[in-house]
């Protein structure tokens, strides 16, 4: 075979653009396993396709490479579409974290808010107690000033001014007697309160001769807030007296110490 | 590894392989395809299709019917020739010259996208009108023998001595280049 004549036939650049038959195809493919200088004709054929091609390309920048390929191909996930919106990803975890944040802030809001609640709650459960508590002393209050009322109105009372003495002259303090129920009420309001160890006692008295008989002690002067004290007096008493005594109260009265006093008019 | 091995590994579907064919060729068939379709975006995008195409149907590749270049690039030059008959393309551009190739070159063609012009026209230098045309027929076009004589008005017996006298001074202008 003429080699040279072979290849100065111009098939091997056919041959190269694809544009020979199957059946000499198949010959040159035989030929160039043979005859390297064949072989190597073609590869420079190619080489020079090869060039020409290369040069024809356009630049470009940002190819999109092999990955997009494997995408293509299915060898690869998308990686570009991962790529792309890393930027975005970032932005929605900017606002989960805000989002986080803020639920937070709020569910710790709601927290403190529902507990400030519980407590003010509480305090007017207290407040309510309380109220319902000075309601009632109120009621109770008023039952025994209606029935202090009653008693003072009474037609059987008989009422006793009792004048401020040398001790005290501004004190005063007013008896009211029930001489059928024996009961005396007496008004302190106008009496000082008494210093600490000592107490007032109540003296009815006869007037002649002056026969002093004690029926009783205005115990708790200072805590009570009517000045109200109600007393036994079985007594024929022509006049009262108020003095003031060590505690227990004293067996005859210490006159140096009477602060009030007042006689029971004749009718 | 030769280029056979490489295609043997190829064709078992070792993307490794394909993916040193791909670094090899990526810019020829990018190329080639250009030439035809004149879009730099399209071009790539028919190049990656083409590729593709190459690794789903690389079992229909037969050594023996010729140099795995030779196949990849009638993929290629098919691809692109499709595009263009496609109405969509049609629209967007009417008035294809017959000769893409020699548009290139005469034009420093393409709008949207630097092609080395003047490596082309150094490749390309001495090479008569004829010839450039030739080359452009036979390889980037994919005209057959009978139709570049009809093309270029010459013997159909005369195509394949013609064009190698063409590739000829190609192969000289190249070997210049680099020397």
């Amino acid at each position: 075979m003429d080699i040279e004549a072979y290849i100065a036939s111009g098939i091997l650049e056919l041959y190269v653009a694809g544009m020979l038959t199957d059946e000499e195809n198949i010959d040159v493919y035989r030929y160039a396993k043979e005859y390297p200088e064949i072989q190597r004709e073609i590869e420079a054929i190619e080489a020079s396709i090869l060039a020409l091609t290369r040069t024809a390309a356009p630049q470009i920048t940002r190819k999109k490479g092999f990955n997009d390929l494997k995408v293509r191909i299915g060898q690869r996930k998308d990686t570009t579409v991962v790529q792309l919106p890393r930027e975005k990803t970032n932005w929605s975890a900017y606002i989960g974290w805000a989002a986080a944040i803020l639920l937070g802030a709020g569910l710790f809001w709601f927290y403190t808010e529902s507990d400030q609640l519980k407590s003010e709650i509480e305090i007017v459960r207290e407040e309510n107690e309380v109220l319902e508590q000075q309601i009632f002393e109120a009621r109770n209050s008023l039952a025994s000033s209606e029935r202090l009322l009653d008693a003072i109105r009474d037609k059987n009372i008989n009422v006793i001014p009792l004048g401020g003495q040398e001790v005290s002259p501004d004190s005063y303090a007013k008896v009211y007697w029930n001489k059928d129920e024996q009961k005396v009420y007496i008004d302190a309001l106008g009496l000082p309160d008494p210093p600490d160890g000592m107490v007032y006692q109540v003296w009815s008295l006869k007037l002649s001769p002056l026969t002093p008989t004690s029926i009783g002690l205005l115990s708790d002067f200072a805590t009570d807030a009517e000045k109200i004290f109600a007393l036994a007096n079985p007594n024929e008493s022509e006049a009262f007296g108020i003095t003031l005594e060590p505690d227990g109260g004293s067996a005859l009265p210490t006159m140096e110490q009477l602060y009030t006093l007042g006689t029971v008019s004749s009718s | 590894m030769d280029l056979d091995e490489l295609v043997r590994r190829f064709q078992k579907k070792d993307i490794i392989a394909f993916e040193k064919l791909y670094e090899m060729y990526w810019e020829n068939i990018c190329g080639v395809v250009h030439t035809i379709v004149r879009n730099k975006n399209l071009a790539e995008e028919i190049a990656q299709d083409v590729f593709a195409k190459i690794w789903n149907n690389s079992n229909s590749y037969n050594p023996s019917k010729g140099r795995f270049f030779t196949w990849i690039l009638n993929i290629a030059r098919n691809a692109a020739i499709d595009e263009i008959r496609s109405k969509s393309y049609k629209n967007q551009k009417k008035n294809l010259s017959t000769d893409y190739f020699v548009g290139i070159l005469e034009r420093g063609d393409d709008l949207d996208a630097k092609v080395d012009t003047e490596g082309l026209k150094k490749l390309l230098n001495k090479l008569t009108e004829k010839c450039i045309q030739m080359i452009s027929l036979l390889y980037f076009k994919g005209y057959t023998q009978k139709e570049a004589a009809e093309e270029l008005a010459i013997p159909l017996g005369t195509v394949k001595t013609r064009n190698r006298s063409c590739i000829s001074q190609l192969r000289e202008n190249i070997t210049l280049k680099w020397t």
